[in-house]
């Protein structure tokens, strides 16, 4: 497993629609809603628990989007360091199972 | 030895959900009467209420905390304490005779029973329009338009500039139910600063209109996703249910897509319902059903 790799995984307590191309979310827990953008959306599908955070970004964000790829990482780790904070996606320096979620 | 009072009953229907609320207490009885006139129902209730009374207690800002305990819902506030069965139709609540606490009661009991049918209870007023256009056909009676937005937005402002051929469902508290061909709006007693009870029918909703006032009337569209972060904000649901709120945003989603959404910037005087007349006018134009009965959109 490589070092400082980060894996995320969509939480089980939330309820997610796609609509006209962006992700509605909303958590079960305290009913705040969020809506992501394209970019968002498919790092949000992406979030597997298994796949590091690195390749989604490398595979579904850099191959789709025309972005600098460090700039779309760094995007990234933002964007998934307030959706944690929301209790919308877990994040983990290990791969997660299904049952953690 | 003790003997058991009498429950007296009163049946209240609102937004085509008829639930029996029982009471030892005539006083409180007669509140129910009164509060509720106009929604006072003879069908056979769907659910059954029995208030237990305490004599002392405090009106509350408190948070509302609406969580399952096995099969019940339990809606807990300082000043009420609610226990509903949605599979047995029978719950119980526990408050002081203050009409505040009875209203919530019921509002946040029916966004239970009305979301787990697909619909919703909206922070909006909403009122019958009917374009004179339309006076030649006698069966059509009209389409309902919503006006949603936070408090100060312009719900009761635009429910005292209707005139007298609008027919108000509400000032306050939209009550929204999937349909045939896209979603009915009931008018509602739960009333906002107009202090007055809508009238107790009901049409297919012609539009929802999220209101900004502003220099002069407007109307705006809305992209699908701006819509529904909107709706959202406005829907009234308190459930800590992952169930529940996977229901919700379907229902939210599906009525994004079926009733055009607008935004109605305003400038507080009659000649914003001339704007709305206008819609209602060209509305078979517009948003004509294609063979799914299903509006398009514009």
């Amino acid at each position: 497993m490589p070092e400082n790799c980060t894996y995320i995984a969509r939480s089980s307590a939330i309820a997610a629609r796609a609509l006209a191309g962006e992700m509605m979310v909303m958590n079960s827990a305290d009913s705040t809603f969020f809506t992501l953008n394209e970019v968002a959306t498919a790092i949000f599908q992406a979030a597997d628990g298994r796949t590091p955070l690195r390749e989604i970004v490398r595979d579904r964000v850099c191959g789709q989007f025309d972005v600098d790829p460090e700039q779309a990482q760094a995007d990234a780790e933002q964007f998934v360091a307030e959706l944690s904070g929301h209790g919308i996606l877990l994040v983990s320096n290990q791969p997660l199972a299904p049952e953690a979620r | 030895m003790t003997m058991a009072a009498t429950q007296k009953v009163t049946c209240v229907e609102i937004g085509g959900i008829p639930i029996a609320l029982s009471t030892c207490d005539d006083g409180f009885l007669g509140l129910l009467r009164q509060r509720y006139d106009g929604f006072l129902s003879t069908s056979r209730p769907e659910f059954e209420l029995e208030f237990d009374l305490i004599p002392t207690g405090r009106a509350s800002d408190d948070d509302v905390r609406v969580r399952r305990e096995g099969d019940d819902w339990l809606v807990e506030r300082g000043d009420f304490h609610a226990r509903l069965n949605p599979r047995t139709g029978r719950g119980s609540v526990r408050q002081t005779a203050n009409p505040y606490s009875l209203d919530s009661v019921l509002r946040i009991l029916h966004s239970l029973i009305v979301s787990e049918r697909g619909g919703f209870l909206l922070h909006a007023a909403s009122a019958i329009c009917r374009a004179p256009s339309a006076s030649f056909d006698a069966s059509f009676n009209g389409r309902a338009y919503l006006f949603s937005g936070v408090s100060g937005a312009g719900k009761t402002t635009m429910t005292r500039l209707a005139t007298a051929d609008i027919t108000l469902l509400t000032d306050e508290i939209s009550y929204l139910r999937p349909s045939a061909d896209g979603y009915s709006a009931f008018g509602t007693p739960f009333a906002g600063e107009l202090a007055k009870a809508g009238e107790n029918c009901t049409a297919p909703v012609a539009a929802l209109f999220f209101l900004d006032k502003g220099p002069e009337n407007r109307v705006d569209e809305l992209s699908p996703a701006e819509a529904i972060r909107r709706l959202m904000r406005n829907i009234l649901f308190f459930a800590e249910d992952h169930g529940l709120v996977e229901k919700l945003l379907a229902t939210a989603c599906d009525f994004v897509t079926r009733v055009p959404i607008r935004r109605l910037t305003f400038y507080p005087d009659a000649r914003v319902w001339d704007v709305v007349r206008n819609f209602e006018r060209n509305f078979d134009r517009d948003f004509a059903c294609n063979s799914q009965g299903v509006p398009e959109h514009a």
